[in-house]
């Protein structure tokens, strides 16, 4: 079952493409020329161009991953590259951001924080755009077709266009002439998180939507029409027939914006309004680098903390991450 | 103080809340939906819609239009201040070099990227290595601004001269026999260095789109240029280059629209100072920061106007590649 023909796909960074040639060409196939050529461009002198750029695209990352586990004393007077010739292993500095005094970062509830945040913004978004896609796809209004070019054209509107009056929403509500309609959202404590969520879900849907309406409107419509003629209205419809078929899409949706509110700065930053009980990893961590810049032995591991999480959806889920990439390059 | 899990539980009691109580208001309104007999379709339409429009409606819409308002007000919002923070943005020195150094981000950043990616694309084609290569390059895309900073601060970390370099950068340097140097202090050199770590975030996005395209180049096109006698260098030129040309804009276009909007970079390397700062984040700065809000707001409407054409120009383009595959 696969009803996408958008987004675009590659077949993953590591997927070669299908009904091509036979690869490498032995024999004295038409192909063994291309293949001549192909060996003659990997050969020397480009076979070092492309190991110049994987070793300038590694060798900082591994220079960080190195360094978080070397004692603090020997990161700040010896190079990461003395490694070899005194190779002491320690997790102290992991210890230290993770569960150390405040002023070390404690980023152990941060990466909570991360999680906290992360996790609701990625389902309110699945689920809010999936609705909608639905229904822009296979219930018929007037002006559905507008209303979908509508959120569509909202990819366009920089998130920085809403930030000012989205936090001026949440800090006094709304207010008409002077009468408060909408009381101001005065969470405190865990509750805060409430508006992230609300802040990430916001940005994620134009993307969201326009992604799953691709998918959704590819369903084959006698698949409808059977379960219209059983009896089945929209609701039941869209819960049993079409939530089971688009999983893969929103596998791959839920991936992007997994990762995009994960990494992200900006939001977080305004939306925990620099509060560090609610602050994710990004935010505690330009902070460490802001005001604690010489303080590597924290910074390296630091680093790491944030970055094992989607390092790791990125090593296993690499093809569905880059679909959801690449469908979402207009994102923002 | 020690750290105790126990101190994390109420957040995630309430992210479990939040999730559930969402999960129930989304079966509630299927519900909803299949309740009256009547069925009409308007009404169901508008129950499927309602979460996305209100969301999008008070977090998108209202918004925007609210900060291109407050652009034309002073600092208070309430002041009909005309075009001022418009002519504050391009007659402040300051903001002038702001404008300047996004300039040099736009120009640099897109261009290098895709050059890299597409040579890096080129040259793993098919030989043995390529998953592994892809993956190293691809890897950065992975992690956020802020750990892509962060590893690149420690690239450019400084000692003095006397002292032993942890950073790599300056070690070379030394090791060549230079002296060691500030680099993140020197303008307008640091600048560029900035534009390196997204170069480097953004490479790998453009090797994986454009390691596609070429993969979809027919191999008969090729083995008839071979044929005719094409080497290496006619080969790329004549055949791979406009093969994939289309993509190379849509790559290019893509890149330029998050290298307009760069912000998490700037904020991790310098905060914006020594003469780096770049419209995103001197928008935060006078928004956030200075409570600045008509000026912050002009910064963003201008941002908006500069991206505009450049989406514009890409869904077009989108489009016109999904018509010819």
């Amino acid at each position: 079952m696969t009803p996408t023909k958008n987004p675009p796909r590659p077949g993953g960074p590591t997927g070669a493409g299908a009904g091509r040639g036979p690869r490498g060409g032995r024999g004295p196939r038409p192909s063994g020329a291309a293949a001549r050529v192909r060996r003659r461009l990997s050969g020397s002198a480009a076979g070092l161009a492309a190991l110049v750029i994987a070793v300038v695209w590694t060798v900082p990352t591994a220079g960080l991953l190195i360094s978080s586990f070397r004692p603090a004393e020997q990161i700040r007077t010896t190079g990461w590259w003395t490694f070899l010739s005194s190779p002491d292993v320690t997790l102290d500095n992991y210890r230290d951001v993770l569960f150390g005094s405040a002023n070390d970062g404690r980023l152990a509830s941060h990466l909570v924080n991360s999680f906290v945040i992360t996790l609701p913004s990625t389902v309110f978004v699945l689920g809010v755009a999936a609705l909608a896609a639905y229904a822009l796809a296979w219930i018929d209004f007037r002006g559905r077709d507008w209303l979908f070019l509508g959120i569509f054209a909202l990819q366009i509107v920089p998130l920085q266009m809403s930030l000012v009056p989205m936090l001026r929403f949440f800090s006094q509500g709304v207010a008409v002439g002077g009468v408060q309609v909408l009381p101001a959202w005065e969470l405190t404590g865990a509750m805060a998180f409430t508006n992230v969520w609300v802040a990430h879900a916001v940005f994620g849907l134009p993307l969201g939507v326009f992604l799953l309406h691709n998918f959704i409107s590819q369903l084959p419509r006698s698949l409808f029409e059977a379960a219209r003629v059983d009896g089945a209205g929209h609701g039941r419809i869209f819960l049993r027939i079409v939530l089971p078929l688009i999983t893969p899409a929103l596998v791959s949706l839920g991936i992007f914006q997994f990762l995009w509110v994960w990494n992200d700065l900006l939001v977080a930053l305004i939306f925990t309004g620099g509060d560090t009980a609610t602050a994710p990893l990004t935010v505690r961590l330009a902070e460490l680098a802001g005001t604690r810049g010489e303080a590597w032995h924290r910074l390296t591991a630091g680093a790491f903390v944030s970055m094992v999480v989607p390092l790791t959806v990125f090593f296993l889920l690499q093809r569905y991450f880059v679909r959801g990439l690449l469908a979402g390059s207009v994102k923002g | 103080m020690e750290y105790s899990f126990l101190s994390e539980l109420p957040k995630i009691v309430w992210m479990l809340i939040g999730i559930a109580s969402f999960l129930a208001a989304i079966g509630l309104l299927l519900v909803l939906v299949d309740v009256p007999r009547t069925r009409r379709d308007r009404w169901q339409a508008f129950l499927f819609l309602a979460p996305a429009l209100v969301l999008l409606v008070g977090g998108l819409v209202y918004p925007a239009l609210r900060t291109t308002v407050l652009s034309f007000h002073d600092r208070s919002g309430e002041e009909f201040v005309g075009l001022a923070n418009y002519v504050w943005m391009f007659q402040r020195p300051e903001i002038l070099l702001v404008l300047r150094n996004t300039l040099l981000w736009v120009v640099f950043a897109p261009v290098l990227a895709t050059a890299i990616g597409l040579l890096y694309a080129v040259l793993i084609d098919r030989s043995r290595f390529e998953s592994v290569a892809k993956s190293l390059v691809f890897m950065p895309m992975a992690i956020s601004f802020v750990g892509a900073s962060i590893i690149w601060r420690f690239v450019f970390a400084y000692r003095p001269a006397d002292q032993e370099q942890y950073g790599l950068f300056n070690q070379i340097v030394v090791w060549l026999g230079g002296e060691p140097r500030l680099w993140l202090l020197e303008q307008p050199l640091n600048t560029f260095l900035l534009i390196l770590v997204l170069i480097w975030v953004q490479a790998g996005f453009a090797m994986v789109v454009l390691s596609a395209a070429i993969k979809a180049i027919p191999s008969e096109t090729v083995e008839a240029a071979r044929i005719d006698g094409a080497g290496a260098w006619q080969l790329f030129t004549r055949i791979t280059l406009p093969s994939v040309w289309p993509t190379v804009l849509v790559v290019l276009v893509t890149i330029t629209v998050q290298t307009l909007k760069v912000f998490d970079i700037v904020r991790t390397m310098t905060g914006g100072n020594y003469g780096t700062s770049v419209i995103a984040n001197e928008m935060y700065s006078q928004a956030f920061q200075q409570g600045q809000t008509g000026q912050g707001s002009a910064l963003a409407v201008f941002l908006f106007v500069l991206v505009v054409p450049l989406v514009v120009l890409q869904i077009r383009r989108t489009r016109k590649a999904r018509e010819l595959s």
